[in-house]
Order: C-alpha cells, then sequence, then structure tokens
C-alpha cells in the first residue's frame, strides 16, 4: 500500500503536467479496494473492524484523488478525514460497550427492503446515465497540477470567502455542540 | 552501468519528479536501511548519553563501549516469545504495529535530505507529512483497544489525546513558516507575477528550503524573533507528537506500566520501537526543513546572494573549508577511537574488544579519507548538513529526557491546549500581518 | 482500456450504494453514522471527478466544504450518541425508538 502510495506520488510529484504511467491498473486496484472495504464496513460485526475498513475505503479514495488531479483534497482527506474522524470513531466505539453489541443481532428486521431501496437507487443511476450519456465527453482535460494548493487557496479567498466563512462558524458551532452533550452533568 | 549510475546522479531534479521508478526504488530502499540504521544508533546513543548525564556508564559489556549492544538487543527481541493476551482482537492485535510502522515510513516519503535527494516531491509536501503522522494515531489506538486490558486502553487514550491535541499547535506554526515562503527578502509579500517560480509560496518540502536559499535567510531568524517563536513551539510540540520525554506519561514504566505497548512482547515492541524513533526523524526533518534550512550549510550567503550553487567547487574558500567538514568528522570520531583505544585496560580479557574498537576506528579514518575524494565530496554536502542538523535533534531528544520531569497528564493537556496553541495563533497573526506591514 | 469520467462515477455510484445499504440495513448506531460517511465520500469523489472534467477548481473547493461539514457532522452525531448512551446504555438502533424515556 505505502508502495502504491509511492509510486503514486511520484506521479503526483510531477512540475507540469506529466503522462502518467499505468493509470488503468492504479485504477482498477484502488477502485477495488475501495469498494470491497465499503462492503467491509457495511457488513463487520466488530465495530471496530468496521471503522479499520473505512479507513482502508478513505485512503484508497484519497489516492483517487491524486490521480484526478487533486492533490490538495487527497491531503486534507487523509489529514481531516482518516487522521481526525476516524480517530474520532474509533473513540466513541472505545467508549461505548460492545460485549452486548457484538451478541445481537447486526441486521435489521428490513434488511431485505433496505437492499431492494438500494438497488432501486442503483437502477435510477443506470437510467440517469443512459439518457445522459452524451452528455460526458470522452477523456477529461489535462489541469496543470503544480499551483493546485495555490489556485485553491485563490478561489477559497475570492469567490468562495462566504461559504469559508460560514463553514468556519459551523465547525464552532459543531465543536461547542459536541462538547456540551458529551459532558457528564455534574 | 557506471555511465548510467553518473548520469543520473547529475539529474536535476529528484526520481519521483523525473518519474524514474527504479531509483526512485532504489531511494526507498536507502531511506528504509538508513532510518533502521539511525534508529539502532540512537538505542545505543540514548543509553550511552543519558548514562553519561547521570554520572554512570551505561552499556560497556556487549562490546567496546557497549558498540554491539542494540544488535545485542535485536537478537533478543527477535528470539523472545511471541505472547498475544487471551481475548484480544487477533487481527487488529497483529495489524497495529504494522499500521504504525507503515504510516511512520511512509512521512519519510517527502523528506528532502538534499536538492535531488529525495525519493519525491510532491507539491502538497508538508500537508503529506502531517496527514500520514496523523495516520499514526490510528495505530495507536488500534494497539491500545486490541491487547483488551485496561493499562493499555488507558494509554493509548491519553497518548491519542495527547498526540491529537498537540498536532493543531504544529499546524498551525508550519503554516506560519509557509506564509514566510510566499515573501521576499525584505518580507513583503510576493505577488504571482513576481516570485521566482510562478507560484507565491508553496507546500513543497524542496520548494520551502529553495525559498530560505532565494531569501538568504532561514526561517528561523526571519522577522526576528517571531521565527524563533514559531521554532520554539514547533520545537516542543514535536517532543509531545512523539510522545518523548517530558510527554511520555503514556509510555512512562512508573504510570501505566508501558502505556499501550504493555502486551506486545519481542519483535512486536521492536516495531513500535521503530515506529517511534521513525516518527521522531520524521518531526525532526520537518524542523530542520522548515526553519533551519534543510541542506544549506550554515552562513551560506557569505559569499554572495547566489547560494544553490550546483557544484561546490565553484563557490569560494569559505564552501571549499565547508566541504571538507564531513571529512574532518570522520577523523575526529577516528580520533575519539583511537585515544579510547590506548586508555583501554591492557588485559588480555579486553584484547578483543580492544581490536574491534581499533578496527572500527579504521573504519572512521577510511569512511574519512573515501569523504576527501572530490567527487563524493561536492556530492555528499547536501545530505551531509541536513543528516548533521537531524542528528542535532536526535541529541536535543536525548537530553530532554535526561533533564526534565514528566508532565502530568492533565498539565499536558492544559499546555497543548492553553499555551501552545494560543501562542500559534498569536505568531501567525503576526507572521501575516508583518509580512503586509514590513 | 481508456479511462473516462465514468469509470470515476461508477466506482462512486457503487460506494453510494453500499452506503445507503449500510443506512438502512445495519442497527448499530455507529455503524449507520459511519455508512454516512461513506455516502458522504462518494459524492466527494464525483465532485473531483467532475472537477477534473471540466478543467475547474470549483468541484475540489466543493468537496473541501463536504468535508468540513462531515467532521462537523460526525462530531455531532457522536456526541448525540455518547449522550444516549449514557441514559440508555444501547447503541442499537432498534431499541432507540421513544423521542423521550
Amino acid at each position: 500500500m505505502s508502495m502504491a502510495v509511492a509510486l503514486l506520488a511520484a506521479e503526483a510529484g510531477a512540475g507540469q503536467t506529466m503522462t502518467p504511467v499505468a493509470t488503468g491498473f492504479f485504477f482498477y486496484l484502488l477502485s477495488a479496494l475501495a469498494i470491497i472495504s465499503a462492503i467491509l464496513v457495511i457488513t463487520r460485526r466488530n465495530p471496530v473492524h468496521c471503522a479499520l475498513s473505512l479507513i482502508v475505503t478513505l485512503l484508497s479514495l484519497a489516492s483517487l484523488f491524486l490521480m484526478l488531479y487533486a492533490p490538495f483534497v487527497a491531503g486534507v482527506q487523509i489529514m481531516v478525514y482518516a487522521g481526525g474522524i476516524m480517530v474520532l470513531f474509533l473513540f466513541v466505539i472505545m467508549l461505548v460497550n460492545l460485549e452486548r453489541a457484538l451478541k445481537e443481532e447486526q441486521f435489521n428486521k428490513q434488511w431485505l427492503a433496505g437492499v431492494a431501496v438500494a438497488l432501486g437507487l442503483g437502477a435510477l443511476f443506470f437510467v440517469v446515465y443512459r439518457n445522459g450519456q452524451n452528455l460526458f465527453p470522452g477523456t477529461p482535460l489535462e489541469l496543470p497540477e503544480a499551483q493546485n494548493t495555490q489556485q485553491i487557496g485563490l478561489g477559497l479567498y475570492q469567490n468562495y470567502l462566504l461559504p469559508f466563512e460560514i463553514a468556519s462558524l459551523l465547525l464552532l458551532v459543531a465543536i461547542v455542540g459536541a462538547v456540551v452533550m458529551a459532558k457528564k452533568r455534574s | 552501468m557506471l555511465q548510467y549510475f553518473q548520469s543520473y546522479l547529475r539529474q536535476p531534479v529528484t526520481p519521483g519528479e523525473a518519474g524514474n521508478y527504479l531509483w526512485a526504488t532504489i531511494y526507498v530502499l536507502a531511506v528504509i536501511i538508513g532510518v533502521s540504521l539511525v534508529v539502532l544508533t540512537m538505542n545505543w546513543g540514548e543509553r550511552k548519553a543519558l548514562a553519561h548525564m547521570q554520572i554512570r556508564l551505561g552499556p560497556m559489556r556487549v562490546g567496546p563501549h557497549g558498540l554491539l549492544q542494540p544488535i545485542a538487543d535485536a537478537i533478543k527481541l527477535l528470539i523472545k516469545e511471541d505472547i498475544v493476551p487471551a481475548g484480544a482482537d487477533k487481527p487488529v492485535f497483529w495489524l497495529a504495529p504494522v499500521a504504525v510502522v507503515i504510516t511512520a515510513w511512509t512521512t519519510l516519503l517527502v523528506v528532502p535530505f538534499g536538492r535531488t535527494h529525495a525519493i519525491t516531491d510532491m507539491n502538497i509536501g508538508i500537508l503529506f507529512m502531517l496527514g500520514t503522522s496523523s495516520l499514526g494515531v490510528m495505530g495507536i489506538v488500534m494497539a491500545g483497544w486490541s491487547s483488551n486490558s485496561h493499562y493499555p486502553l488507558l494509554g493509548s487514550l491519553r497518548s491519542s489525546a495527547q498526540m491529537v491535541s498537540y498536532e493543531v499547535a504544529m499546524g498551525l506554526t508550519v503554516v506560519s513558516a509557509i506564509l514566510m515562503t510566499a515573501m521576499n527578502d525584505s518580507g513583503m509579500y510576493l505577488r504571482h507575477a513576481e516570485s521566482a517560480n510562478g507560484l507565491a509560496g508553496t507546500l513543497s518540502m524542496i520548494g520551502i528550503v529553495q525559498a530560505q536559499a532565494t531569501q538568504g535567510t532561514w526561517f528561523v531568524f526571519k522577522f526576528f524573533p517571531l521565527g524563533l517563536i514559531a521554532f520554539g513551539i514547533f520545537a516542543v510540540a514535536m517532543v509531545a507528537e512523539t510522545n518523548r520525554a517530558p510527554f511520555d506519561l503514556p509510555e512512562a514504566e512508573s504510570e501505566l506500566v508501558a502505556g499501550f505497548h504493555t502486551e506486545y512482547s519481542g519483535f512486536r515492541w521492536s516495531l513500535f520501537m521503530l515506529a517511534e524513533y521513525s516518527g521522531m526523524v520524521a518531526v525532526s526533518s520537518i524542523a530542520v526543513t522548515l526553519w533551519l534550512g534543510g541542506w544549506l550549510r550554515p552562513f551560506a550567503t557569505v559569499h554572495g546572494r547566489r547560494i544553490e550553487i550546483p557544484h561546490y567547487w565553484q563557490g569560494g574558500a569559505l564552501d571549499f573549508a565547508s566541504a571538507l567538514l564531513p571529512a574532518l568528522l570522520f577523523f575526529g570520531l577516528a580520533l575519539a577511537c583511537f585515544l579510547a583505544v590506548a586508555r583501554m585496560p591492557k588485559l588480555s580479557v579486553f584484547r578483543l574488544q580492544t581490536v574491534g574498537l581499533a578496527l572500527f576506528g579504521a573504519l572512521l579514518g577510511f569512511v574519512g579519507v573515501v569523504l576527501l575524494a572530490p567527487p563524493v565530496r561536492d556530492r555528499v554536502q547536501d545530505v551531509f548538513w541536513f543528516g548533521a542538523k537531524v542528528a542535532v535533534f536526535m541529541y536535543l531528544y536525548i537530553w530532554y529526557r535526561a533533564t526534565f520531569p514528566r508532565y502530568r497528564f492533565d498539565q499536558l493537556m492544559r499546555v497543548g491546549w492553553k499555551v501552545l496553541l494560543p501562542a500559534g495563533l498569536a505568531v501567525l497573526i503576526a507572521t501575516a500581518v508583518v509580512g503586509v506591514v514590513l | 482500456m481508456e479511462l473516462t469520467t465514468l469509470h470515476y462515477l461508477v466506482v462512486a455510484a457503487a460506494l453510494f450504494i453500499i452506503g445507503t445499504i449500510g443506512v438502512l440495513t445495519r442497527r448499530n448506531v455507529v455503524v449507520i453514522l459511519m455508512s454516512i460517511e461513506l455516502i458522504l465520500n462518494a459524492v466527494n469523489l464525483n465532485l473531483v471527478a467532475f472537477s477534473r472534467l471540466y478543467n475547474g477548481l470549483h468541484g475540489q473547493i466543493f468537496a473541501l466544504f463536504i468535508v468540513v461539514d462531515a467532521a462537523a457532522e460526525a462530531a455531532i452525531g457522536l456526541g448525540i450518541l455518547i449522550a444516549f448512551f449514557r441514559n440508555r446504555e444501547t447503541v442499537n438502533a432498534d431499541e432507540i425508538d421513544l423521542l423521550r424515556w
């Protein structure tokens, strides 16, 4: 895995646009890894195993972002999502009592209806793709990647300044709310 | 073959940038082997230095002056019984040390040992290093939880809470260093058009050192004392990030048996130790790259503004003198070995150790002679200065461990959130404002 | 085979469907929250793929905001879970069925 990241990082480290090598191989490898660990997330009995599989999914998605010439989003995904949110999940799983939960049924009574609904959603996606197929041009364009962070910074502070400030307010509200709710009532 | 080697060595970019997978793999292996050697050396060095600071001798038996002690430790750890606690979650128990080591080594992917001597140069280099350091927390949580015992659980909870808290302060000071890359010599912000390579500021590790080269000052001395305060905050936060003294409550013996690695024995424990020292090397590399000028030699501006000289023999007298420094260092070490040989007791039981030490001194002298040869001398400069600065940080780690008493956990969290975080914010705002005003 | 945007969209759709199945079928509330994170990540992949397709950075900036939002929501959701668990000692979604107790 880390060799794959190393080789992908070798691809991503190009100054300007560089023809990527073995893109198909890495794409199929990473997508298979992401989908298999996503299936493991929803089927494992032990919540800690689910959390670890979700971390694998997040890391393979970060590598897919690298392949899509989005290194800053990949870095943020690793740092915030895999390194922050999942650690929070693991903390909470450790604090919440597990032994009773491990012996219980893990799928609820309506699981068949749930799977049917999700497959119906998949059919909807397929129909939408079929009808809109000619809207997607074939090959994606090349993005110069060396200035990605700088361009994102410019975009965040010029075009998207208001959402940026609102996002920081949202984080403040979330911090205060989480602290208030998880505190022990004395 | 030799020509291929030589033509490679004249490349202007790192192997990752050039897309050269063979050399990238060779660099990866070199970094892994190098870091493992550093871990072995730190093991010996820590015990000897701690001992001498406590007016005792440390390991003296295993080799001459205990030089073979790390090898004896490694053999012992490898042949120890591998105990898995009853009721432990076996897959997670197996995976935790592996995860910690892999994240610690992945961090070293972008460390710039020289202008072209990094495995690769991602343009989000520093963000990648911080991100993979925060992934290491996950391995510690896994280790504590899967041991099915309350000492490891408490230890891992405390350790991960501490690491997450100090990551915030580290991130803020790193951002203030990144801000400094976007300025020119006198401290004004660069506009897009007039900056060196069309970009104003960069996150890439090699770019940060190059920014220090073009601005003619190490960031620790920029906007004095702002750079120094930022560097000081980072230096404290990095010690807490790696769970080392005086922030080592989660793994101290008198507190929590051994914290999150209590239930790990033998080879698995050695993986944790490997990951801890690799993490120390990684955060020291961040500190050296961001504030202490990376591979640049001290007083690099003395002979003029052209600091990035590709070949050291084209520089002035000061460059030549500093180019001799690696060789002189090894000659000094060889001299110390020979002096120690002269002071060894002249008994027959010590003959093997005396001969071994003399041979070690001869080996060091030979390395010094090799470093005098011009092709080697001029190419090893970057790596030498980087390694020397990281070695200073490693020694500082040992010095802290010998000197400071341990922080209690609530004091530790108070320092992280109430002292370092506001200080980091203040430094960041001050750097931003000074860049506009000055 | 040449990689087009469609490949990434199919992967994102598959992750979305898996996440939806997770939300609708599992009983453990923590796993439900993790499936919600899967859904958000599928949307992220979709956005970044389209950002590459149309050669603009808007998709990536939107993806950043989604990451921020997911962090806030995970924190609040887990806070609610802890507060609930302190009272009822269960994380089973079938047993969390009263608005007050």
